[in-house]
């Protein structure tokens, strides 16, 4: 029988993230066509209630329940996971694009001697079973669709807000396995001392839906204040451009660009943004992208799909009334 | 202490690419730059050196001309050696191959910390970092926006970019860190350093001097192949709204909702 379909299911403040969810529609997908189980991996400790929700979606969820991977440790993550897939040869393997999955993947495609495509924007499945992910190259100018030809299982780390969330949860199907965690802590030379995030109402830019940023048209920090309203309304995230990032109004967290973060959200806001090379980089596989400027020649209006040319101090605020009005929420 | 910088030269964010007709590959304007991350990461090292103590810093790339023009980058910037992994064998290798090929060559120079960026321009997938520390049987922390070295240089305090947040970590070296934007800020090289860069001699390794067989290493060596090339499809021409603010943001309302579909 061929290997199953693994899908990582990463969580954060006790629920699964939405990148992982999204992975497990595709994963059961990819798993019928190939004719595979799908199976979902869960490590931490205390999140029983996360591994019975994920047998709505998957055949089978692994569970590493331990307070040795309480907290995400790359090097007792990828020994346990490394070795599971050794006894069980699974054919391939999705998880989102997050700042764990780029720490932690890598080291288990070298670990297990497999190929690894990182960023993914496509995947598609050949009539052998060979996963062709489409990944960007330059920052997005061209795009390569990417095979593994040596090695399983196939890896492909998938950017977030790729594919949709899979449909309405139906009863659970799935059962839970619970692994014991064995670890040699003489392999282990990490330590994590502290995990700080600090409370946010707001999805992470990778994530949002909506986004709405702000460039150096803004003029100073303060003023983003304009750019919060908007996103309350829009239950959006706030963004920002090099630029702003470099003049300190807002953290580098919130930068979208070949410096910061790349984003593909449903619908982006690029406000008061010039449109240099590096922001749009960030942001320019966002579904439907509206521009507000007041120079009409502002490079931003070729990525967009909507440009709005106005003042942003004037447009922002009748902008977040209208929304209001619009989405019931005034 | 040893501390080696993996870089790359890439292609400047300004640079045009072309994918070519039938998609069998990209043609790239000469417009070639170190790579951001990396000068991140050349800066940290030249820091950890500032700080006193006995600290060599070396640059290592793998390539041919264009390796060649990283290594004076970092050179001019202040680091104290650079080795070019060039060999014919080397090429068409993916993530894989390159990392074998640069932790082969690691092996032979007792380093205690081994400093990269998150991410090169070109492929963006950061992956070669983690790869080389795992052949290495090396810890590696990613994505990393702040480093504190233990007075006995035996451990480092790190930071490290998460989603919202940072997680603090304490690692053993040698270990290999990859940096963040907000770690520093990468110093512009001086004219003294670019006129000695210019005259420094640069270690050239091939594939004999790491002791790899031709099979690990190059097109044979890579797990990974590139079927084909696509062009980044095309948004559909801008709709432009201009007037009274107070109209054109009913009228953008009323396209996201009735036209996008997205509100």
């Amino acid at each position: 029988m061929a290997g199953a379909v693994w899908v990582f299911a990463e969580h954060q403040e006790g629920k699964i993230r939405k990148t992982s969810l999204e992975l497990l529609g595709k994963g059961r997908q990819v798993a019928g066509e190939v004719g595979a189980p799908l199976i979902a991996m869960l490590l931490g400790s205390g999140v029983d209630a996360l591994a019975q929700e994920l047998t709505t979606y998957a055949d089978t969820v692994y569970h590493w329940d331990d307070p040795a991977v309480a907290l995400y440790n790359s090097e007792i993550y990828c020994q346990i996971i490394a070795e599971l897939a050794h006894k069980e040869q699974p054919q391939i393997f999705l998880a989102g694009a997050t700042f764990l999955a780029r720490d932690l993947f890598p080291r288990l495609a070298g670990r297990l001697k497999t190929g690894i495509a990182v960023d993914c924007l496509n995947l598609e499945l050949e009539e052998d079973g060979l996963l062709v992910a489409r990944r960007p190259l330059f920052g997005g100018k061209a795009l390569a669709d990417v095979v593994c030809r040596q090695g399983r299982p196939q890896i492909a780390l998938v950017r977030p807000n790729t594919f949709s969330l899979p449909d309405a949860q139906g009863p659970a199907h799935g059962t839970v396995v619970r692994l014991p965690v064995g670890v040699d802590p003489a392999h282990v030379k990490i330590q994590v001392l502290e995990v700080s995030r600090p409370p946010k109402e707001r999805l992470d830019l990778t994530e949002a839906e909506v986004i709405v940023t702000g460039g150096r048209g803004m003029k100073a920090a303060e003023n983003f204040r304009l750019l919060e309203e908007l996103a309350d309304v829009l239950n959006a995230t706030v963004g920002a451009t090099r630029g702003v990032v470099d003049s300190g109004w807002r953290p580098h967290g919130d930068q979208v660009g070949k410096s910061g973060k790349t984003v593909s959200p449903k619908l982006y806001f690029a406000v008061g943004v010039s449109g240099a090379i590096h922001h749009v980089m960030g942001m320019d596989t966002s579904k439907v992208v509206v521009a507000i400027n007041k120079d009409v020649q502002a490079p931003i209006f070729q990525y967009a799909d909507y440009g709005v040319v106005g003042d942003l101090f004037e447009v922002l605020p009748l902008l977040t009334k209208e929304m209001k009005q619009g989405t019931g929420k005034g | 202490m040893h501390i080696a910088v993996l870089v790359k030269q890439v292609p400047d964010s300004e640079a045009t690419v072309q994918v070519k007709a039938d998609g069998s590959g990209v043609e790239i304007e000469d417009r070639y730059t170190l790579n951001f991350f990396d000068s991140l990461a050349v800066e940290e090292a030249l820091r950890i050196k500032g700080q006193g103590g006995d600290v060599v810093v070396t640059i290592i790339t793998l390539g041919g001309q264009k390796g060649v023009e990283a290594l004076r980058t970092g050179l001019a910037m202040g680091a104290d050696q650079a080795v070019l992994l060039d060999d014919p064998a080397f090429a068409g290798g993916d993530e894989y191959a390159t990392a074998m090929v640069l932790a082969a060559a690691l092996k032979g120079m007792q380093v205690d910390m081994i400093l990269c960026g998150k991410e090169a321009f070109d492929d963006s997938s950061g992956v070669v970092g983690p790869l080389v520390a795992e052949f290495l049987s090396m810890p590696s922390v990613t994505s990393v926006v702040k480093i504190q070295l233990a007075p006995d240089k035996g451990s480092a305090l790190i930071e490290r970019e998460i989603e919202g947040g940072k997680e603090v970590i304490k690692v053993s070296l040698p270990v290999l860190l990859s940096a963040q934007k907000g770690l520093n800020e990468a110093r512009v090289p001086p004219v003294m350093g670019v006129m000695k860069a210019m005259r420094a001699e640069i270690k050239k390794l091939d594939l004999a001097a790491i002791g790899l067989p031709a099979t690990v290493v190059g097109r044979a060596g890579s797990k990974e192949e590139i079927l084909r090339y696509h062009r980044h499809p095309q948004r559909p021409a801008v709709t432009m709204l201009q007037g009274e603010a107070a109209d054109i943001v009913r009228q953008v309302v009323g396209l996201l909702k009735e036209e996008a579909k997205v509100i």
